[in-house]
């Protein structure tokens, strides 16, 4: 009972951490992301700091739970991803997602940010992030 | 280059901010922080495996709150109109969920483990947003 009242509020303050992370990363910015994203018109790198800043700290703590077989700090077990196949859908999926991240600059995270700050812009995303979410398990479950 | 725009030392402490986020949900949760994955689960899965990640979401979407806490918000420029970020949403739902993850999952949480798997998806994921931008800017 009281463990998955820890396992609640934790994941609350990774999600307020990672949001301030986004904003204080500029990545909550759509005309910022555009820029990084434009590599052949006045490009800026910035982004490529928030993917080395967080790919350090993060490994940091992947490495580290290897030396802790089992159970995470609050005794649950770790959620290695299984899949390790290259597979049609992963380069389908990635291939809509680039596209649509590249039509506006917005990612799920940062939309989520947006739409929380009242943003209508972040609003009319997520809404529609949210329904090809739903699409996407409603094609897979079709599929398999 | 663009000087006038570059934010290294914000967009690094950003980085390690996300990172920081990205640790503690793994060593403490054992969950990957794959915000795709996560906000989808808080609305399909049930019980307990619903609770952390509503959490999470909820997190997310009050940290703009919690930063005018202690600064004003930062500029945020989106020049799309309402069609095209409904276009654009529908796809990056349909495709993170399809492909498994987006920026956060397969981008940081696949990279700093190393995973192969996730290497594809976010070349992917990066190189076809790129080329969009460019045909977008450059080409129409």
């Amino acid at each position: 009972m009281k463990k998955h009242r820890f396992l609640t509020l934790s994941a609350f303050i990774c999600g307020l951490l990672f949001g301030l992370g986004l904003l204080m990363a500029g990545m909550a910015n759509p005309a910022k992301v555009l820029g990084f994203l434009d590599i052949a018109g006045l490009w800026d790198p910035s982004l490529a700091l928030v993917m080395v800043g967080g790919i350090v700290v993060a490994f940091i703590a992947f490495t580290l739970s290897k030396k802790m077989p089992h159970n995470s700090l609050l005794q649950v077990k770790f959620n290695w991803p299984e899949a390790t196949a290259v597979t049609r859908p992963l380069l389908i999926g990635s291939t809509l997602f680039g596209l649509g991240w590249g039509l506006v600059g917005l990612c799920p995270g940062p939309a989520l940010v947006l739409a929380g700050s009242g943003a209508i812009e972040g609003l009319i995303f997520v809404v529609f992030m949210l329904i090809g979410f739903r699409l996407a398990d409603l094609v897979q479950a079709k599929l398999s | 280059m663009d000087w006038m725009n570059f934010t290294p030392q914000q967009s690094l402490l950003g980085g390690l901010l996300i990172g920081l986020a990205t640790a503690l949900l793994w060593l403490l949760n054992g969950r990957i922080a794959g915000i795709s994955g996560i906000a989808a689960g808080s609305l399909a899965s049930s019980g307990a495996e619903r609770w952390w990640r509503l959490a999470f979401v909820l997190g997310l979407v009050l940290s703009s709150w919690v930063w005018l806490l202690l600064a004003p918000l930062p500029e945020v420029q989106v020049t799309s109109n309402y069609q095209l970020l409904a276009l654009a949403g529908l796809l990056v739902g349909f495709g993170a969920r399809l492909g498994s993850g987006c920026t956060s999952g397969h981008g940081i949480c696949g990279l700093s483990r190393l995973s192969g798997r996730s290497l594809v998806a976010t070349v992917t994921f990066m190189t076809v947003a790129m080329v969009t931008v460019f045909v977008v800017r450059h080409l129409l």
